[in-house]
């Protein structure tokens, strides 16, 4: 039997959640706190449905679904209470939706829409904004934490770097940092999977800031060309100035599930560097001089057939790159082998 | 060990310190020590009394006399007169209802030997038959028989929620685990409540053999109890207890060579109200933060350390012993269908004999008030009631002939667990009364789940406004939505509570806000 | 690695040897964390310095560095000794137990014995044994740590060894783990990138292959075994190489014995280097080819688990930049070869030919989470863990293995062992993570020193101070730490400013060729 959501039927599969099966069939449920990685946290109370035959209002995240039951997720009463959830939660901070880097990406922002809240109605905004830009890159500002715990969760559970927590109760709940050190100064390793899972603009990788729209930039994945884990990532491209603006980790990869490192993550610069080599260079007299490729392939060329001539094939070695792709090494031995005529081909692998 | 013919009990807490109860008491010591009574006269700390802005109190034991608002110059008075002599003095002690006063808890099961016995004595408790019910459950009863039996005589928890204790044990007793837990919650967070400080103070031992039975009724061979850390004297009386229980092989391994190993231990808790609740309480216990856990699953099932727990309260438990002694028949004479046993109050406020009494389940809160608490204080009027402490309901003199047990009390019913009932006259400002609530709640809220942090925090600038004469007839109403929205919402039952009290007291005490509104 | 990633779920004690798993390896590391916080797995870490991953152990042994053979034969002999070692698997897939038997039983590999050479006391070899013994499932992690020593080959076999023993391979969970310390070490081996093999480990010796790739290529080849990174720096040196051409690696910071490299290179008649950078490599070179970055190309990566993932254009190279395998392809039309590659994907092609192991991993199979090789068909899923059932030989191997010191060892005048290694914010030597400026803000130099002999020379925590070896000298920062054993120093290779590598020892594994990193005398002095 299936499951009956505001009247349609759907399959569940074993163990989902209501929420889960309202969002893979494209019904929306405002969601603040759940995220497919850090799991159900039952913290927003904003994915509340009815059941038929259940006493009240139920969180969906943490519901499992059941066959046959009846859930009705946009009844008045639903979302009556949801509006107020959410609308309280948008008067608890700073959110500056206009000069906020997370706009047009912020899952408060869809919570808001969805219920037809245009402004925050209530006067719970602190006197003051707390940001904390103290760490290399990642930009904090308190006033939009929405204390979903995701990042909390996905700084213990997910990469155990065990360095944020919740600090104080209730209303002036925060997240902290150690024992609430400024996060440059704590135990963080700049991972950057807290900035990776904030739903709202809270956690927020520092050299984006003002540097594209999210709807502006163009996301391709890829792979991380440090380490051997071989982390999926996806590059967020501003096309028009062909630069990097920010990575995160691509989560349904089975190699990183969205995990990333410090490098992974931020390591990017050299990509646009300043000191990238954009001609080939020729030393003469001990000084390098720009030359272009007409002139430089046959100048080598010329030099490697004399060595070759002269010395024989095994007078000639090369290395090929752990850092380049296998295509570019299986041309390079092909090279080695098949036109120099040697098998004098390593790389540093072991290095 | 020592023998003291006295016992006094100094309340130490902001409003005693205040009023300079350090210095107080070490010139009662220097005063004991003049007329050579320091062997005989023992004095203790313990956390406050209960009494609300009474400054300096002291309990005296045996007599259970509370001398208030004591300050240094009635020292030499009351040493002579009292200590040396015998007499108490009466100008000096709490206003009880006249000269033939009685201070007996009323007491019928939980509080039967308190005030009685020495509680630092476990003789004394065995002199009473304490500690049969223990043999009998263990060589004679099966674990399964002990949950019938508690089952049957309709005991249901006292820590707030009324659930049949019998049920609550049925679903982890059958469960097959490496390791099981029983876990006293002595928590006692809710304000003007102390009815299970002065249960563990008067009598541990009787929660000590209540703790064995459960927990060898559940299959737990280790129990813990989680208690506040003010609760100073308790938790010395407990590990007394504790200490005298092993020595006399009534815990620890292979008990009565029956092949049960027990052991209990103490956890002191980290002193937020929501630690009470039994999940933040196991979260607390294993080291984290204590904020509620989603449920299910239940404790019973996945509790500490992942293991099956039952969490009960320490009144609950203390019934335990008299229920397998005397069998469920006998406990079901107390009481009402349904609802039966005792039930232990803190009666509070503007009654002329504040303090604890046990009392049959069903008795009108009325009653309670006029026999128990000795009446209005000062022949004032009655104004209302808070019944169930913070989380309560504000009552009002319509309402005095309720029955006090969970199915009069109905929709209420939540109120009744903690016991405290704090009495107003008609002086009293019930705007005032919940903006302290409000207040409570708000500095309670743990902050795992936005409708009750934030909601606390926009309830508390609401009745500000309205205290400050700025608010607004429909800030009513968007209290009464915001409440309900926070109960139908909440992830625990601290945020749902405060629609009680919220909805009642505008509900029954509305011109008290519109007042303000003029 | 013989597993994957995600097995790690599926393991019950985890053993990390000789890998600074959350500096080099953070993605792993924060994978075996979370299945020693979620409970499933126990951690053991030996390892020189108390690294973060010690924090997560069940057991944490500090070991002397260069012990690895001497540990692990001490291992086995305690599994051996009490029955703990998977029989039916000894039996049933693997031969040659009584070579192992016979070396790992003597008396020299005894917990006592073992303990003076390698610091851990006995109990706790006995400890570790037992846990790993007892496990129904056991994996082993390890990386540069096993490797880069002259015992290296011998190191990793004994892995192999216990990993056997236990019957820990052929399942999901266990394992012999290296991790690779490139993104594409693995793609780079697999590819052929070695003196000795074709792409796909076909021997260069084989006349099979040799055939094959003949025919395939057109051109004649050569049988003869060619030269590995560190014979060619020697041969430069000694004249014999005389053309060297480098794509993408920078040999000046990365091989041993610095100023040996510097004199080598220069001692070369062409050197060709293919950088985005002017690496410290290419300022030596001759001619510098500029080389497009990995997201201005498409093509393959490899990464330690053998998953094959695509690399997709993110943005354009520089103008005047060319990818490799272009520049590759314009040299070798320039030397007379008949390349005609349009795009990267004919090359894919080209290896899916070739490569058995790689012949179902096509372009468009590839998709967006990759295949695993061995994935010979078309049709074959990939493989997520080696060894299932048989091994590629048939029966596992045993060999005994006998316990050598390192090449050199303390004396009195260098009365340190210094051993190398990365940490978390840099990236091998720097060439990439130090154009980064926050990275470089993050983590500098330095040289970590134990708490005792920092106050038994007067060295302050930061205080610059000198570093020796036979090789020569470089300057560094101190990092007084209880992090690591009282007569051991570590540096970490990624600064031109202080580089390690200007004192390690070239010695090498007679094998693998791998120098030795890990272990190397040395002193260090206080700048007056
Ligand atoms: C916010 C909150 C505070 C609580 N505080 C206490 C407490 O102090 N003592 C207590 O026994 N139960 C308290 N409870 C109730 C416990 O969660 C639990 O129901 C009780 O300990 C079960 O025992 P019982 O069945 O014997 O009543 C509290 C519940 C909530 C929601
Ligand atoms: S960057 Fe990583 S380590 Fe730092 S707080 Fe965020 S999740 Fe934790
Ligand atoms: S910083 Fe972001 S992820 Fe973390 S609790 Fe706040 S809103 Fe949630
Ligand atoms: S209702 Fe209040 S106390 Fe309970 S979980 Fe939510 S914030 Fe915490
Ligand atoms: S998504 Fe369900 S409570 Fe937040």
């Amino acid at each position: 039997m299936p499951i009956f959501i505001n009247g349609r039927e759907f399959e569940l599969k074993p163990g989902e959640t209501v929420l889960e099966v309202a969002l893979r069939n494209d019904i929306y449920i405002p969601h603040l706190c759940f995220h497919p990685k850090t799991g159900k946290a039952g913290k927003c109370r904003a994915c509340i449905v009815e059941v038929e035959g259940r006493r009240g209002l139920l969180t969906s995240c943490n519901l499992v679904a059941e066959e046959g039951m009846k859930v009705v997720t946009d009844s008045k009463q639903v979302k009556d209470a949801q509006k107020i959830i959410v609308d309280l939660i948008l008067s608890s901070g700073h959110h500056d939706c206009l000069s906020c880097e997370q706009n047009g990406n912020c899952e408060l922002q869809d919570a808001a829409y969805y219920l037809g809240i245009e402004r925050p109605s209530f006067d719970l905004a602190p006197a003051e904004i707390e940001t904390d830009n103290s760490s290399e890159f990642i930009f904090v500002d308190r006033s939009k934490c929405i204390s979903c715990g995701r990042c909390v969760e996905g700084c213990t559970r997910t990469v155990v770097n065990e360095v944020l927590n919740f600090a104080n109760r209730g209303f002036e709940t925060r997240i902290s940092f150690d024992n609430e050190l400024p996060m440059g100064e704590s135990t963080c390793v700049q991972c950057g999977e807290c900035v990776q899972l904030c739903p709202v603009g809270a956690i927020i990788d520092s050299r984006m800031i003002g540097r594209g729209r999210t709807w502006e930039l163009e996301k391709v994945e890829t792979v991380c060309p440090y380490c051997g884990v071989g982390c999926k990532l996806e590059m967020h491209v501003d096309r028009q100035k062909n630069e990097i603006i920010r990575v995160t980790g691509v989560e349904d990869s089975p190699t990183n599930e969205g995990m990333l490192c410090v490098k992974g993550r931020y390591g990017f610069d050299f990509v646009s560097s300043q000191d990238r080599i954009t001609t080939p260079l020729i030393k003469e007299n001990g000084k390098f001089r720009a030359a272009d490729w007409a002139e430089v392939i046959p100048y080598v060329g010329k030099k490697l057939k004399a060595i070759k001539k002269e010395f024989g094939s095994d007078a000639i070695a090369g290395l090929t790159s752990a850092k380049v792709t296998n295509e570019e090494n299986f041309a390079f031995q092909k090279f080695m082998r098949s036109e120099i005529g040697t098998n004098n081909v390593d790389h540093c692998a072991r290095l | 060990m020592k023998f003291y013919r006295s016992h006094l009990l100094i309340g130490i807490d902001d409003s005693s310190l205040q009023a300079g109860v350090k210095e107080f008491e070490t010139a009662l010591r220097n005063e004991l020590a003049k007329h050579n009574l320091t062997d005989e006269i023992n004095i203790l700390e313990t956390g406050t009394l209960g009494y609300f802005g009474t400054g300096i109190s002291m309990l005296v034991y045996p007599e259970q006399v509370t001398y208030v608002n004591l300050k240094l110059e009635y020292i030499p008075e009351i040493v002579s007169e009292h200590f040396l002599k015998g007499r108490i003095v009466h100008k000096y002690i709490l206003d009880k209802l006249s000269s033939k006063y009685d201070f007996n808890y009323q007491g019928r099961i939980v509080l039967k030997n308190s005030g009685v016995i020495d509680p630092e004595n476990i003789e004394e408790y065995i002199g009473t038959g304490g500690y049969e019910a223990w043999e009998k459950a263990l060589l004679e009863m099966k674990p399964e028989e002990i949950v019938a039996e508690v089952k049957a005589s309709g005991l249901r928890g006292r820590g707030g929620a009324g659930f049949p204790a019998g049920l609550k044990w049925s679903f982890t007793q059958p469960l097959a685990a490496e390791q099981k837990y029983l876990v006293i919650n002595a928590d006692e967070g809710e304000p003007g409540t102390f009815k299970d400080r002065l249960i563990m103070e008067g009598d541990p031992h009787k929660l000590m053999e209540g703790i064995m039975i459960a927990s060898y009724a559940i299959g737990a061979t280790k129990a813990y109890i989680y208690i506040r850390g003010e609760y100073k004297l308790c938790i010395s009386r407990l590990r007394k207890a504790i200490d005298q229980a092993k020595e006399y092989g009534l815990l620890g391994k292979n008990i009565f060579e029956s092949g049960f190993d027990l052991d209990v231990e103490i956890k002191i808790g980290a002193g937020a109200y929501v630690c009470g609740e039994e999940t933040a309480l196991i979260e607390s216990m294993e080291g984290n933060r204590g904020t509620p856990r989603s449920k299910p699953p239940f404790p019973g099932v996945k509790g500490a350390w992942q293991r099956p727990t039952v969490v009960n309260n320490v009144e609950t438990i203390t019934n335990v012993p008299a229920i397998i002694k005397n069998g469920a028949e006998w406990f079901k004479g107390f009481g009402v269908e349904g609802c039966t046993g005792t039930k232990v109050y803190t009666i509070m406020g503007d009654v002329s004999m504040p303090g604890l009494c046990e009392v049959d389940m069903g008795t009108e809160l009325r009653k309670i008030i006029n026999e128990f608490g000795g009446g209005m204080k000062n022949n004032r009027k009655f104004k209302a009631a808070l019944v169930g402490g913070a989380a309560g309901v504000f009552l009002s003199e319509k309402l005095l002939d309720v029955k006090m047990d969970f199915n009069s009390l109905n929709e209420y019913a939540a109120v009744l667990g903690s016991g405290a009932i704090l009495v107003m006259n008609e002086e009293v400002d019930i705007v005032e009364m919940l903006w302290s609530v409000i207040r409570f709640f708000r500095h309670e809220s743990c902050g795992k789940c936005s409708p009750c942090s934030n909601g606390n925090e926009i309830l508390y600038k609401l009745i500000n406004n309205i205290r400050n004469g700025e608010g607004k007839e429909k800030d009513l109403d968007l209290m009464l939505h915001i409440a309900a929205v926070m109960n139908d919402t909440s992830f625990c039952a601290l945020g749902e509570s405060l629609l009680l009290p919220v909805k009642s007291a505008i509900e029954n005490f509305r011109e008290d806000f519109l007042q303000r509104m003029k | 690695m013989t597993n994957d990633i995600a097995g790690i779920k599926d393991t019950d004690v985890i053993m990390i040897i000789g890998s600074d798993t959350s500096a080099a390896h953070p993605v792993i590391a924060a994978r075996i964390k979370q299945a020693v916080r979620e409970g499933t797995a126990q951690l053991i870490v030996i390892d020189p310095k108390k690294i973060v991953m010690a924090d997560y152990a069940k057991i944490y042994a500090a070991q002397r560095p260069g012990s690895d053979v001497a540990v692990l034969n001490c291992l086995m002999h305690i599994i051996i000794k009490n029955d703990l070692y998977n029989k039916e698997f000894v039996e049933k897939r693997t031969e040659a137990f009584d070579k192992l038997k016979a070396e790992v039983m003597k008396d020299k590999y005894s917990p006592e014995n073992v303990e003076k050479l390698s610091g851990i006391p006995a109990e706790k070899l006995i400890e570790i044994a037992e846990m790993f013994g007892k496990a129904e499932t056991a994996s082993i992690f390890y990386a540069m740590g096993i490797t880069q020593h002259t015992t290296g080959t011998d190191n990793v076999k004994s892995v192999a060894n216990i990993q056997m023993l236990c019957g820990n391979l052929g399942k999901s969970g266990g394992g012999v783990n290296p991790l690779r310390g490139q993104s594409n070490v693995q793609g780079a081996c697999d590819m052929g990138g070695l003196p000795n093999v074709y792409p796909g480990y076909q021997k260069v010796t084989d006349e099979k292959a040799q055939e094959k790739f003949e025919k395939a290529w057109g051109k004649k080849l050569s049988n003869k075994v060619g030269l590995t990174v560190t014979e060619m720096i020697d041969e430069a040196y000694n004249g014999k190489v005389k053309a060297l051409y480098v794509m993408g690696e920078n040999p000046y910071l990365s091989d041993p014995d610095q100023n040996h490299v510097i004199e080598a290179l220069n001692k070369t008649d062409f050197l060709i280097v293919q950088d985005m950078f002017i690496t410290e490599t290419a300022e030596l070179a001759d001619v510098v080819l500029p080389a497009s970055a990995f997201a201005e190309k498409e093509g393959h990566f490899t990464n330690t688990e053998r998953r094959v993932q695509r690399l997709n254009k993110v943005i354009d190279a520089p103008v005047g930049a060319k990818d490799d395998w272009e520049i590759i392809q314009l040299l070798a039309q320039e030397m007379g070869g008949k390349w005609n590659y349009k795009t990267v994907s004919d090359i894919t092609a080209e290896i899916n030919l070739l490569t058995p192991s790689y012949g179902g991993i096509t372009w468009e199979r590839v998709g967006r989470m990759g295949l695993q090789w061995p994935c010979p068909t078309e049709t074959h899923p990939g493989t997520p863990y080696l060894h299932k059932g048989n091994f590629a030989r048939g029966l596992g191997l045993f060999s005994g293995i006998e316990f050598k010191e390192p090449d050199e060892l303390p004396d009195e005048e260098y009365p340190l062992i210094l051993t190398t290694g990365r940490v978390l914010q840099h990236f091998h030597t720097g060439t990439m993570s130090r154009k980064t400026e926050g990275l470089n803000r993050l983590a500098g130099p330095m040289v970590m020193i134990s708490v005792e002999d920092a106050e038994k020379m007067g060295i302050g925590n930061s205080e610059e101070i000198e570093i020796l070896t036979r090789r020569g000298k470089i300057k560094a920062p101190a990092f007084v730490t209880k992090k690591i054993s009282p007569g051991v120093i570590y540096i970490p290779f990624h600064y031109k400013e202080s580089p390690a590598n200007r004192l390690t020892n070239p010695a090498i594994d007679p094998v693998a060729k791998i120098p030795e990193y890990k272990v190397c005398a040395a002193k260090v002095q206080k700048i007056n």
